[in-house]
C-alpha cells in the first residue's frame, strides 16, 4: 500500500526541520502517515524509515510501543471508551457493554462494515464527565446508552464529519512559522520568514470545563475550521545536523 | 465563591469567550508578565520563582526554582514541557492546553529566558487532538505577535518553540521516558543517576522538564512577584493549585484553590457540592491512582503537600477521586492494578512481572475465584516490588511506576480486609 504522497513528504521534511536531530520527527511523521491511510501500512513505515535514515525495524519498534499507532487496519471511527477509576465507578463498563451490544463487536474488534473499531482504554483525562469516550480522539462526556446510540447513528450518517475527522487526523492546524531563532548548537540553518498564519481554531461550542464550572455543563469538543492550506516553510531537509557540535550523550538508554 | 479569599491564578481566564485566542488573551492581561520578565536578568526570575516556592504540579512536587538552579552549565540547554497528562483521574492540563494555551506559551518563554534555552518543546499527549490544535494555533499567533521567535519583544532574546504530539503511552509522562519519546524512541525511562534531565537530558544536553500547570503559573508570578505567591498557602505548599475532582460527587470538575488553607472536605462539600445522593464517603484517592488511599477520617486534612505526605500518601497529580459507600473496593483496586500492568514499560522485573501477578490475583478475587491465602500472597508480591510497603516507597526499579503498583492493593487490603475476604469466601461481589 501507500507510501507518503509528495505533499506529505513535504510536510514530513518540514517537520524534520523543526528538530536538532532527525529521529525526533519520527512520531509526528507516523501520525502524518496514519492521517494519510488511517493506519500504518508497511510501505508507509518503510518510506518514513527512508526519510529519517532509520531501518524499517527501528520505525516499527517505536510504532509498536504506542497505543495510538496502529499497524493493522482500523475502522473509519475509532471509539475509545474509558473504564479507568473515575469512569469505572460511574458506569464505564456498563457503557462499554452497551457499546459492544449496540455495535455487535467486542472491544478490540471492527464492525463488518468497517465503520467502527471499538476499544477499551485507560483514562482519557475527561474524568469530570464520566463515563466518557473519544471518537478519533474527539471527546464526548457523560455518555448514556441513548447518547451513545445517537452518536453512532450520526457518525454513520456522516453528520459529524466536521467535528470528527477521519481516524489518524489529529492536529488540523498547520505550523505557519519557521524556526526563527535557529538552533545554535547544531549549526542548523534557520528557516526563513513564514507566510501568513492559519486562522486559529473556531469552536462551535463554548468550552467551559473550568474553575467552579460543573463538569457536565462542558462541551469539550469543538470543530475546528479547516486550517487554511498555507504552505509550510520551504524544504530544509538538506540542513546539516552537525552531530559533533552537540554535547556527547552519556550513553544511549 | 471560594473557601478562601485567594483568587484563581492559572484558571482565571477559563470560561471567557474564545479564551484560547491571542485577542482574548491580550484583552485579559496576557503577555504582560513576559514583557516584565524580559526587563529582568534571568537570575532575578529564578530568584522570584525560588521565593514563590512554586512546587512542580506534575506529580513529584519538586521546587521549580531549585530545579532550574541545578542545571549543568553547558550549552545548549533545552526546555521540555510535560503535557502528557495521563495519571488516571487527572484532567487539569487537558483543560489548560485547550482553554489557555497562550498562558502556557508565555510561561514557556519566561522559563526558557530564565534558564537560557534557545529551543523549547511542548510535548502534548497525542490523544489531546483539540489541545494540539489550540496550542499550535496559539503558537502561530505568538510568533506573529513577537512573543516567540527572534528578538522577542525587542529584547534580543531568541526562542523557538515546537509542539510535539505523544502517541499514547502513560509511561511517557515520566520525564526521562518523555525525553526518549521526544527523541523518537520507545518510552523507556532512563536510570537516574546519571540521567537526571538537568544533567543529561534531551540529546544529552541539560534539560528542564516542567509540567503544563507549573509553567502556566509563571506569568502571574513574574507580574505579581514570588512573595505574593508565597503569601498564599502555608509552609512549603504555597499558592493555588488545580485539583481535578472526580468520582461520586455532585459536581466533579477542576477547581483551583488555595493550598494548605483548603481541605479535602471543602473540595467534596463546597466545590463538589457533596457526595451524590447524599451518600457517605467510603474512601478517596488523594493524588492520582499512584497514591495510597485515604478514609473519611482524613477528609479534614488540608491540601498540603507536606501534611498529605506525612500521613502516608501524596497530592501527586492533584487528582482527587471520591468513592462512596456503594463502591466495591476490590473492583476499584483491581482496575487500578490492571492499569499499571497495561502501562508497565517492561524494563524492570519487579514492575513487569509484579504488576502481572498482582493483576492476575486481583482478577481472580474480583471474579469470585479467590483463595484464602491470596491476600498474603498479594502483600508478598507487593513487598517484592516495593520492599517494606511504606510511603514514600522503596524503589527497586528504574522509575517510580513500579513502586506505585502496590498503593491501591495495599490500601484496599489494609482498609477493607473484611470486604476482600468476603469476596473470597462468598465467591462473589457483595455489591453485585
Ligand atoms: C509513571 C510516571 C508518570 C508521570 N506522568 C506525568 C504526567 O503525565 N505529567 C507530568 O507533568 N508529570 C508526570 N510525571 C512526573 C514527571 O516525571 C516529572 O516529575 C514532571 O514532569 C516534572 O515537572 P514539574 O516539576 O513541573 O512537576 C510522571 C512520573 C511518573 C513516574
Ligand atoms: S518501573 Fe516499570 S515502568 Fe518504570 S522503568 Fe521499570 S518497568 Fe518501566
Ligand atoms: S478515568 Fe475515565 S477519563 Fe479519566
Amino acid at each position: 500500500m501507500a507510501r507518503l504522497t509528495p505533499e506529505n513528504v513535504q510536510r514530513a521534511r518540514d517537520t524534520i526541520a523543526l528538530y536538532p536531530e532527525k529521529r525526533s520527527a519520527l512520531i509526528p511523521i507516523l501520525h502524518l502517515a496514519q492521517e494519510q491511510d488511517g493506519w500504518l501500512t508497511e510501505d508507509a513505515m518503510a518510506h518514513v524509515a527512508e526519510l529519517l535514515d532509520l531501518t524499517p525495524a527501528e520505525v516499527y519498534g517505536t510504532a509498536s510501543f504506542y497505543d495510538m499507532l496502529f499497524t493493522e487496519p482500523v475502522g473509519k471511527h475509532l471509539v475509545s471508551i474509558c473504564t479507568n477509576i473515575a469512569c469505572l465507578i460511574n458506569g464505564g463498563y456498563e457503557l462499554l457493554e452497551h457499546a459492544e451490544q449496540s455495535l455487535g463487536v467486542r472491544a478490540g474488534a471492527t464492525t463488518p462494515d468497517n465503520e467502527f473499531t471499538l476499544e477499551e482504554v485507560e483514562c482519557i483525562a475527561l474524568c469530570g464527565e464520566a463515563p466518557c469516550l473519544a471518537v478519533n480522539w474527539r471527546f464526548f462526556g457523560s455518555v448514556t446508552p441513548e447518547k451513545f446510540d445517537a452518536l453512532t447513528a450520526d457518525l454513520r450518517a456522516g453528520l459529524l464529519a466536521d467535528e470528527v475527522p477521519p481516524h489518524g487526523t489529529l492536529n488540523r492546524v498547520r505550523r505557519t512559522v519557521g524556526l526563527t531563532a535557529g538552533v545554535p548548537a547544531t549549526g542548523r540553518v534557520a528557516v526563513s520568514e513564514a507566510p501568513a498564519p492559519a486562522p486559529p481554531p473556531t469552536p462551535t461550542e463554548k468550552d467551559q470545563r473550568g474553575e467552579n464550572q460543573p463538569a457536565d455543563a462542558a462541551a469539550t469538543e469543538t470543530a475546528v475550521e479547516e486550517a487554511a492550506a498555507v504552505q509550510d516553510p520551504p524544504d530544509t531537509d538538506t540542513a546539516p545536523t552537525a552531530e559533533g557540535s552537540r554535547p556527547e550523550k552519556g550513553g544511549d538508554a | 465563591m471560594a473557601v478562601t479569599d485567594a483568587a484563581p491564578i492559572v484558571t482565571r481566564r477559563v470560561g471567557l469567550p474564545e479564551s484560547w485566542t491571542l485577542r482574548s488573551y491580550l484583552d485579559n492581561g496576557g503577555y504582560v508578565g513576559l514583557r516584565r520578565a524580559l526587563e529582568m536578568a534571568p537570575e532575578e526570575i529564578t530568584q522570584e520563582v525560588l521565593t514563590s516556592n512554586l512546587l512542580g504540579r506534575g506529580g513529584a512536587g519538586f521546587e521549580a526554582g531549585r530545579k532550574w538552579s541545578m542545571l549543568r552549565k553547558a550549552q545548549p540547554v533545552y526546555l521540555v514541557v510535560n503535557g502528557d497528562e495521563s495519571e488516571p483521574a487527572t484532567f487539569k492540563d487537558h483543560m489548560l492546553v485547550e482553554c489557555d494555551p497562550h498562558q502556557l506559551i508565555e510561561g514557556v518563554v519566561i522559563c526558557a529566558y530564565a534558564i537560557g534555552a534557545a529551543q523549547a518543546f511542548i510535548y502534548i499527549r497525542g490523544e489531546f487532538a483539540l489541545g494540539l490544535e489550540r496550542v499550535q494555533a496559539a503558537l502561530n499567533e505568538a510568533y506573529e505577535h513577537g512573543a516567540v521567535g527572534k528578538d522577542i519583544f525587542g529584547s534580543g532574546f531568541d526562542l523557538d518553540v515546537v509542539v510535539h504530539p505523544g502517541a499514547g503511552a502513560y509511561i511517557c509522562g515520566e520525564e526521562t521516558a518523555l525525553i526518549e519519546s521526544l527523541e523518537g524512541k520507545r518510552g523507556f525511562p532512563r536510570i537516574k543517576p546519571p540521567f537526571f534531565p538537568a544533567a543529561i537530558g534531551l540529546y544529552g544536553a541539560p534539560t528542564v522538564v516542567n509540567n503544563v500547570e507549573t509553567l502556566s503559573n509563571l506569568p502571574w508570578i513574574v507580574e505579581n512577584g514570588g512573595a505574593a505567591f508565597a503569601a498564599l498557602g502555608e509552609g512549603r505548599s504555597t499558592g493555588t493549585r488545580i485539583f481535578s475532582l472526580s468520582g461520586h460527587v455532585n459536581r466533579p470538575g477542576n477547581y483551583e484553590v488555595e493550598m494548605s488553607k483548603t481541605t479535602f472536605r471543602d473540595l467534596v462539600e463546597h466545590y463538589g457540592q457533596g457526595v451524590r445522593l447524599g451518600r457517605q464517603v467510603k474512601a478517596f484517592i488523594p493524588g492520582g491512582v499512584s497514591a495510597p488511599w485515604f478514609g473519611p477520617d482524613q477528609l479534614d486534612m488540608p491540601l498540603s503537600q507536606e501534611q498529605v505526605g506525612a500521613a502516608g500518601s501524596m497530592l501527586g497529580s492533584g487528582a482527587v477521586t471520591i468513592m462512596d459507600d456503594t463502591t466495591c473496593m476490590v473492583r476499584a483496586a483491581w482496575r487500578i492494578t490492571r492499569f499499571f500492568h497495561n502501562e508497565s514499560c517492561g524494563q524492570c522485573t519487579p514492575c513487569r512481572e509484579g504488576s502481572g501477578w498482582v493483576a492476575k490475583i486481583m482478577q481472580r478475587i474480583e471474579t469470585g475465584a479467590g483463595r484464602e491465602d491470596d491476600l498474603d500472597l498479594l502483600l508478598d508480591v507487593c513487598d517484592n516490588i516495593a520492599p517494606g510497603l511504606s510511603w514514600p516507597p522503596q524503589q527497586t526499579t528504574i522509575c517510580v511506576l513500579g513502586p506505585s503498583i502496590p498503593s491501591s492493593v495495599v490500601s484496599g487490603i489494609r482498609m477493607f480486609r473484611d470486604e476482600f475476604l468476603l469476596h473470597i469466601k462468598e465467591g462473589a461481589c457483595p455489591y453485585g
